[in-house]
């Protein structure tokens, strides 16, 4: 049984709708109350994207519809639709008022689909999931209602080198952007083609029609996105490679990419592995080039750093932060906040990878939606040292009660603005670093 | 006509209320006349997402300071919440709030398993909890379109949760749904505060004047200075002991009557407090009129006149001088229905031409049903008519048609998401988060300034117009604004009568 949050630092299942504004030119249609949209689009802030936001067709259910099915006007809506917003995909979300009266929207996409347009729909009412699981909902329902009609161009396993990246939740991660452009980078220098499916260094729906081609899938995320590979796994034969948190820095970055060689190779990819092993080297070189010079600050500078940090996010930004500033920062861990509903069996073995960073110590994870309640138990604790804390908005009026630094870097926060800026990869490494000695810096005045 | 019921555990929504409307093609003085006659409202054939009466009741028991909220749904109808402990926080220094409090915001985080068996038990426990970590002065229940529709008992729940914790549990019901003027829940918010906070009056205070309004500037503490009293703001910045005292106040006033109509009215019919009823200062006459009903209403005529001389002595030549720079300009207004009609007179007032207005909704008239609140009225009197008046209730594609044909020089806009397509055309726009900014003599000068200073640094909105990203087909583009209005008239008159006959709706296909 579900329990009450404080302070939510993620949405309802609608909020997947992001998922659909992510990939260039496809368009939400909620079937929802009227207040749906405008709640996600508060949430994400500065999510509009191509046709989100405002601009998202909406049957706004009355006590009418409630009362005697809204699926008339949902066609009213998607036919006018068609003629108002010049758009590529056309995905379908239900809300709590459609849940719970049992609209059919699966036939009205049908119908539609039947006609020849590129029509999904998939059920997202509130009470069902929240957005974290129902990002996962929203594209296997694209790919079975709108991939699959493309197989015959697109054989399953055709391309030894190519392969579906899934990662970022595009705008849950604040970094999504930024990050799934890094990734792309990365895993071309390796030889592969990519398809990262979501934002502008995709290529739209015609990257969706290809899916199949994949030679294999390549997770990086703790949960998040995992029933989508399992399901291609199934659909396609297509094997996936599972990371367990976001990579940040040079460690988890080369672990990361070698996983991945690994995988390539057991399955037959025939990218020329000793360059790809170059392009690693070379990117690490660079890396550690700035650690290097950056190492002398960090070991000197008199007037007080913090020494310990406290982290309230997901489950792959806790890990990849937590990994990354022990050993390549300095900055110790210490009691960590998972905020993202993760499912129970998970606890153990997400908190046994993070102990696996170091044979030194265990960094306690608290995994917990209530984030209002992790904030209280941050509240009883006692450290020596210059503490900061990374995290939401919320966070940042907590570090102003505590004393502490504060980096603003999971939602939701009105407090920071992030276009393309990447946390994952080597250079997102060093731009984490330079967001947190920023902040500190800023303090002197 | 009374329209106030605090015997009720909810107040009707604006359409069968105050008949209010969604949809309207034609002039600001035909949408008066009809207004006048039991106007018929339109419904839409294509529509985007409109906003919710739940986020508009949080806005304003969110700002209370030493409450909490909790919001009975999946944690979904919640979401935009942070926004208001953002805005808590950023404006505390505008009301003299050192140190603003963090805002305690609680979900019931419904499942399927209660859409099922039911969220009563889950929202007891979720009130219990959220006093025993916060210990607020009152808590707040808002309702959602999940919760209503399931049919949890949520008047009950709080009850006996405020029996067993000692402090009042305010249950507001604002389902989504319920309404298509999302203001409804605004009057939501205060119908659970007028019934479940105010407290009889001790005392009648002459030095006190409560004051509807969000976040905006304290401005009304140097109005009242002469008159011998101070503002009570309600509901942002307020605390429990502030607002059941209000009904102490000398009289009550408005920033915004599509804001305050009801809870002014609720004050006034159940407590005594004499609401002031001519519509707020915006624009010169209408300040001039505000003043005297002030004057007049505190037994201090000659301060409001010796005030209206002094301000007038200081402000109106600098509003010529505004004038004679913005002679010539046009405007297209949009935001919602009182603050729209007021942006109206102001450019008015200014010199400038309105060329039209997309208002997201109409009250025909307010809760205290006097026509001299009826600011749109006024503007017509005041200033003439007002060509292409649409009353939309933030359709954005009827805005985007409607601005590229009329192209004005400027888009003063009240609301969020709005200002953008003005942006992308080219046009250079305004959104003024302030709704103080704007009123008196001064406030023509401020956004008389404002304007101007739009209008001439236009080089951004001309590159971006070069490289908008446009997802409307040339088809609707080319299309009246009102394409999608077509829709079977529904007369909402009497209060008796229900929500839209869908129904009828359902011919409307283009």
């Amino acid at each position: 049984m579900s329990h009450l949050i404080e302070q939510e630092r993620y949405t309802c299942a609608i909020g997947a709708l992001q998922s659909v504004v992510a990939i260039p030119r496809a368009v939400p249609i909620l079937h929802s109350g009227p207040g749906c949209g405008s709640m996600i689009a508060g949430f994400y802030e500065r999510s509009t994207g191509y046709a989100g936001g405002s601009t998202s067709p909406c049957t706004n259910f009355t006590e009418r519809d409630v009362v005697f099915g809204g699926v008339d006007r949902l066609r009213e809506i998607i036919d006018n639709t068609y003629k108002v917003l010049d758009t590529d995909l056309q995905v379908i979300l239900t809300g709590c008022t459609a849940g719970i009266i049992g609209d059919d929207v699966a036939s009205v996409a049908e119908d539609f689909r039947a006609e020849g347009k590129p029509i999904v729909a998939v059920e997202t009412p509130g009470f069902k999931a929240n957005n974290y699981e129902a990002h996962s909902f929203v594209v296997n329902a694209i790919i079975d209602q709108y991939v699959r009609g493309f197989e015959a161009d697109n054989p399953a396993r055709s391309e030894a080198n190519t392969v579906n990246l899934f990662a970022s939740l595009p705008y849950q991660d604040p970094f999504w952007k930024g990050n799934l452009a890094e990734y792309k980078r990365l895993i071309e220098g390796l030889g592969f083609k990519v398809h990262i499916l979501f934002g502008p260094k995709s290529d739209g729906v015609s990257e969706w029609q290809k899916i199949p081609r994949a030679n294999f899938n390549i997770l990086v995320s703790p949960w998040h996105g995992l029933p989508i590979v399992e399901h291609l796994q199934k659909l396609y034969k297509q094997p996936f490679v599972k990371f367990p948190h976001i990579p940040i820095g040079a460690n988890e970055t080369e672990r990361f990419l070698h996983s991945v060689l690994d995988f390539a190779k057991d399955n037959g990819s025939t990218i020329d592995f000793n360059a790809a092993e170059a392009f690693i080297q070379r990117e690490s070189y660079a890396y550690y080039e700035e650690i290097d010079n950056l190492a002398t600050f960090l070991l000197e500078f008199r007037y007080g750093l913090p020494n310990h940090v406290h982290i309230f996010h997901d489950s792959g930004y806790v890990l990849g932060l937590s990994k990354f500033l022990l050993h390549e920062v300095g900055i110790i861990p210490k009691e960590q906040y998972v905020t993202d509903n993760t499912p129970e069996r998970l606890w153990e073995p997400l908190q046994a990878e993070l102990d696996s960073a170091s044979g030194k110590r265990s960094i306690p994870i608290t995994f917990d939606p209530d984030a209002g309640n992790s904030q209280d138990k941050f509240r009883k604790l006692k450290h020596n040292g210059r503490g900061l804390i990374i995290g939401s908005g919320w966070e940042k009026e907590l570090a102003k009660e505590n004393n502490c630094d504060f980096l603003s870097a999971a939602l939701p926060t009105p407090y920071r603005l992030v276009l393309t800026t990447n946390y994952a990869g080597f250079s997102g490494g060093l731009r984490v670093i330079e967001d947190i000695y920023d902040a500190v810096l800023y303090t002197y005045k | 006509m009374a329209k106030v019921n605090l015997s009720a555990t909810s107040v009707p929504i604006r359409e069968t209320r105050l008949g209010s409307i969604t949809g309207f093609d034609g002039t600001a003085d035909g949408l008066v006349a009809e207004s006048r006659c039991g106007i018929k409202d339109k419904v839409r054939s294509f529509s985007q997402c409109l906003g919710c009466s739940t986020s508009q009741a949080a806005c304003m028991v969110i700002l209370v300071q030493d409450a909490a909220v909790i919001s009975h749904g999946p944690v979904g109808c919640s979401s935009c919440f942070h926004e208001f402990a953002f805005t808590y926080r950023v404006n505390s220094p505008l009301r003299g709030v050192e140190k603003p409090t963090q805002r305690k915001i609680y979900s019931t985080n419904l499942d399927e398993n209660d859409t099922v068996f039911g969220g009563a038990a889950k929202l007891a426990a979720t009130i219990r909890e959220a006093y025993e970590r916060t210990r607020p002065s009152v808590l707040f229940v808002l309702t959602t379109c999940a919760a209503g529709i399931i049919g949890d008992d949520v008047e009950s729940v709080c009850e006996e949760a405020e029996e067993e914790i000692g402090v009042p549990v305010v249950a507001i019901f604002c389902e989504g749904f319920r309404s298509r003027v999302w203001t409804t829940g605004f009057d939501a918010s205060y119908h659970g505060i007028a019934r479940k906070l105010v407290k009889p009056a001790r005392e009648r205070r002459t030095d006190m004047i409560n004051v509807i309004n969000f976040w905006g500037s304290d401005i009304f503490k140097d109005w009242f200075a002469p008159f011998g009293a101070a503002p009570n703001y309600i509901t942002p910045y307020s605390t429990l002991e502030k607002l059941s005292h209000s009904s102490e106040a000398a009289a009550t006033i408005q920033a915004c009557p599509t804001l305050g109509s009801y809870l002014a009215a609720a004050l006034e019919q159940e407590y005594g407090v004499p609401e002031i009823k001519t519509a707020p200062p915006y624009g010169i006459a209408q300040t001039d009129r505000w003043f005297r009903e002030l004057g007049k209403m505190l037994g201090k005529p000659e301060v409001a006149e010796k005030l209206i001389a002094e301000k007038k002595a200081e402000y109106l030549p600098k509003i010529a001088a505004l004038r004679e720079k913005l002679k010539g300009k046009s405007a297209y207004v949009t935001g919602g229905a009182a603050h729209g009609h007021a942006l109206l007179s102001v450019l008015r007032e200014l010199g400038m031409s309105a060329k039209g207005a997309s208002i997201f909704h109409h009250d025909p008239l307010y809760d205290n049903d006097e026509e001299q609140g009826d600011i749109l009225a006024h503007g017509v009197r005041d200033y003439g008519d007002v060509p292409n008046f649409r009353v939309c209730n933030k359709q954005e594609f009827e805005l985007v048609n409607a601005l590229n044909r009329i192209r004005p020089d400027v888009l003063l806009a009240r609301h969020g998401g709005m200002t953008l397509w003005g942006a992308k055309l080219g046009i250079p726009a305004i959104l003024v988060g302030d709704e103080h900014y704007s009123m008196g003599y001064e406030g023509l000068v401020n956004y008389g300034e404002r304007i101007l200073e739009t209008i001439e640094n236009d080089e951004f909105v001309k590159n971006l117009e070069k490289h908008a990203i446009n997802p409307y087909t040339k088809w609707w583009l080319d299309q009246t604004p009102t394409r999608f209005l077509e829709g079977a008239c529904v007369q909402v008159t009497d209060s008796s009568v229900q929500t839209t006959d869908t129904e009828d709706r359902r011919g409307v296909t283009a």
